[in-house]
Formats: C-alpha cells, structure tokens, sequence
C-alpha cells in the first residue's frame, strides 16, 4: 500500500468513526439491556405470567379472545394477535388508534390462550424499557430517526472496513496481541484499540450491517405489502372490510392445514399494515432456530373466511428476517445473550479508546507531544516507518 | 517482536490471526442459527474465541512476571 492510499483510508476510518461514535455509544449502552428485554420486564414486573391451571390443558376459542380483547379497549383498533414459543399459554394482542397506524402508540394485553381470560395489559409506553428501546430505535423521531440511526450504522459499517485497511500498517512493527503496557496512555490505548478492534471485526460488521437493515424493516414490509401482497390477492385486492368479518379461529386453522408443520407467530386483521382491506394475513413459522423467524404469510378471505394464497417471502423480506436475530443476539439461549452483552461492552471499549486517540492527536499536550507525534501521528498517518 | 521483514507479504504477517478470529466468530453466528443443542455449545465455544483472545492479550500484564518480562 502506498502512502497516499494509506492516508486515504486513515481520512475515511477518521470521519466515518467520527461522525458516527457518539450515536454508535447511545447505541451499544442502549443495546445492553435490549439483549435482557424479557428477563428485565419480568423483574421490573411488566412481563404478565399465565396462571396455574388444573387439569387438562385446553384451549379458547380466537374468536373468543378477540371480543374480550376488543371489550377491554373498546376505543382502540385491534391490530394483531400475536404468539411466543416461550409462552405457549399465553395470546397477545395489540392495539392501535386506527387500523393502520403505526405501531408507536399502540397497547398491548395479554390474554390466556387456555380460558380466553383477559389477564391484563402489557404496559410499555412509559416505562423503562419503551425509553431505552425508543432511544436504540428511533431516538423518539420515527421512520426519520430509524432511516438516520441506519447511516449512522452505515458509516459505523465504512469504519471498520476502513479501520481493518489500516490495521495492518499500523501493526507494521508490531506483533499480534501486543499492548505496550509500559507506554504512555495513548501508545497503551491505540495498542488496545487496533487488538479489540480486529478481534471483534466479523461480529461488530454483522451487528452493525443486520442493525442497518433493521432500520429499514417498516419500508420493506410495505413495499411487500405493496407489491407480493395484492400480486397474491389477484382480483380481491380491492375487497372491502368486511363489516362482520368471518371466524379468526377457523383462519387459523385453514393456515395451519394449508402448512403443515408451521406454527402461528402472529396474525394481522384487515386493514392493518400487514394486510389487505379484506383478508386476514396469518404469518406462520417453522421450528429451527432459523426457520421459526422465516415467516410465511397465509392470507384468508375475511368475509368469507375462504384460503385465497401462500407464498414464500420474497429474499428481500428473507433478507431482514435472517436479519434480526443476528442483531439480537437472541437465538442461542443465556449464554449466547451474556456473549452479546460482553462484546457489546468491549465495543464501547473500542469506541471510547478511538474516540480518545482522535481528541489526542488534535491537542496533543507538551508532556505527550513525544509519544503522540513518534508512535501515533507516523505510524498512523503513513509515514515511511524507517 | 522485531519488525519482520514486508516482503513476506502482509497477509501472512499481520492479518493471518484476524482473518482465522473473524472465521471463527462467523461460524460461531451461524451454528446457533442452524440448530438447538449440539450447535449452541459450538455457538457458544466459536464466539467465546474473539472474546476470550482480546481479554487474554489486554489483560495479560495481570500476571506479574509477564509485565517485568515486558520491560525493556
């Protein structure tokens, strides 16, 4: 590599990571607890538990549970109901201000799939866990904030390739690993920033790359909805909401027959984002930690409660649905999550130390100017070594 | 720890042990993905990798005699 490009990658890896660090912070500390979401609501007591039940398991009728749901919100617009592998006893529900609105403000309760008891609502606006994960999110800004959050991982992306191009001239006389502990901070701290730095690479690129695509998750399930949706609706796309809709039970059930092997993951009511004016989408998913978040829509004519088409996703709604657990970090059971959270602190780590070389070299003080200048400024820049 | 010779080429030299690290760690992503059991301990040893090598090399002056060991 000649110096010129040398200096050209070190110009890209200094204001890509330095135009996105401090979101890229906000991002890892707002993450941590996000890997925990679950355990956390149930300390903080805003996980509802499903009761003890004697006596042999049974289960509601859907057609139950969506009145009782209804009847607890009764100004509200039932949206979806949706199912967790974890919680088999248990069917959420989400409501909204209009069919079709986003689901900022919408409320969740929880009912029991076995009586189709309401057992209460699931809070989440206003609690902890709604502020932390608005801030990883969407920083309290919607589609802009996500599409904004999304190139700041984008450029977060740009620094790592680039901090990997420059990587190796810096490690020139260095061996792999090596931290000159006995040097001042900014040596010690550009050692520990090029180690953990490089050992993290692959997984900061995947969970940084998955997160962007995240960002662009309420866009692509439109354009789907936009595009293979009413393709599978053919001449119904334009049905009307119909004002007595057919049985929810008896949809689920065409989608369970019609894909053997699939289970319920949620269903989304005429109207809403995930559906058309007239039909109920039943997404339903496989069993294997990949498959059971590979979706496959089942959409039910909700007048007359006829099967109208299933297709498999299309690879760009494949593509962000792979997508997401290589974000969470949630597909591999405890030990998998503690592995997420401790990659996620050595990436503040990384962060914090790059973020710290960069202040440094642009004051270097008198009593660091030597170390600055011999060890950082020409190494880094690409000066000839010798 | 002197700098070896360039003209054996910086591939070998500097970015052979990040390049198996990186390996490593995709594999690590992707057993978890493909099944339960079996493939979540191999999840958890290859991803474990990355973590256990950058804590091993930052934290490696703990040891008293390595850190006199390393004093010029």
């Amino acid at each position: 590599m000649t110096n010129k490009t040398l200096r050209q990658w070190s110009w890209v890896h200094k204001w890509s990571s330095l135009v996105c660090t401090l979101f890229l912070l906000l991002l890892c500390v707002t993450g941590l607890p996000l890997i925990f979401y679950h355990e956390i609501e149930h300390v903080l007591g805003n996980a509802v538990e499903a009761p003890e039940i004697e006596g042999p398991a049974s289960s509601a009728s859907l057609d139950a549970i969506v009145a009782k749901a209804r009847a607890y919100f009764p100004d509200k617009h039932l949206q979806y109901l949706s199912w967790d592998e974890e919680e088999p006893e248990l069917v959420y529900a989400g409501l909204g201000e209009q069919l079709d609105s986003a689901g900022d403000n919408n409320r969740f309760l929880a009912l029991d799939a076995r009586t189709g008891e309401t057992l209460g609502e699931v809070p989440f606006q206003g609690t902890f866990m709604f502020y932390v994960y608005r801030l990883h999110v969407d920083i309290f800004a919607g589609l802009p904030g996500k599409l904004f959050l999304g190139f700041m991982g984008l450029l977060f992306v740009v620094a790592i390739v680039s901090g990997v191009v420059v990587y190796g001239p810096s490690m020139r006389k260095l061996d792999f690993g090596d931290v000159r502990h006995h040097r001042p901070r900014a040596v010690r701290w550009l050692d520990l920033h090029n180690l953990l730095g490089i050992v993290l690479a692959a997984w900061m690129i995947v969970v940084g790359g998955t997160g962007v695509i995240n960002t662009w998750a309420d866009l692509v399930f439109q354009y789907w909805r936009n595009n293979q949706l009413t393709e599978m609706l053919g001449a119904h796309k334009d049905n009307p909401r119909p004002k007595t809709p057919s049985s929810l039970e008896a949809a689920i059930k065409t989608a369970r027959d019609k894909l053997p092997g699939m289970t319920p993951s949620f269903v989304a009511f005429p109207a809403t984002a995930y559906s058309s004016s007239g039909h109920y989408t039943v997404f339903m998913h496989g069993e294997t930690p990949l498959t059971s978040r590979l979706l496959q829509p089942v959409v039910i004519d909700a007048a007359t409660g006829a099967f109208t088409d299933t297709r498999e996703m299309p690879w760009y709604v494949m593509t962000l649905l792979v997508s997401q657990p290589l974000h969470f970090g949630d597909y591999g059971g405890m030990p998998l999550k503690i592995l997420w959270a401790v990659l996620d602190v050595i990436t503040i780590v990384v962060l914090v130390t790059g973020l710290y070389l960069w202040f440094r070299r642009r004051r270097p003080s008198a009593a660091n100017r030597f170390a600055d200048e011999a060890e950082i400024g020409r190494r880094y820049t690409g000066a000839p070594a010798e | 720890m002197a700098a070896t010779p360039v003209r054996r080429g910086l591939l070998g030299r500097t970015y052979l042990k990040p390049l198996v690290i990186a390996l490593v760690s995709s594999a690590g992503l992707l057993f978890a993905l493909i099944g339960d059991g079996l493939w979540d301990y191999l999840s958890w040893l290859a991803l474990g990798f990355p973590v256990a090598i950058g804590l091993w090399f930052w934290l490696r002056r703990a040891w008293p005699g390595r850190a006199r060991a390393e004093r010029p």
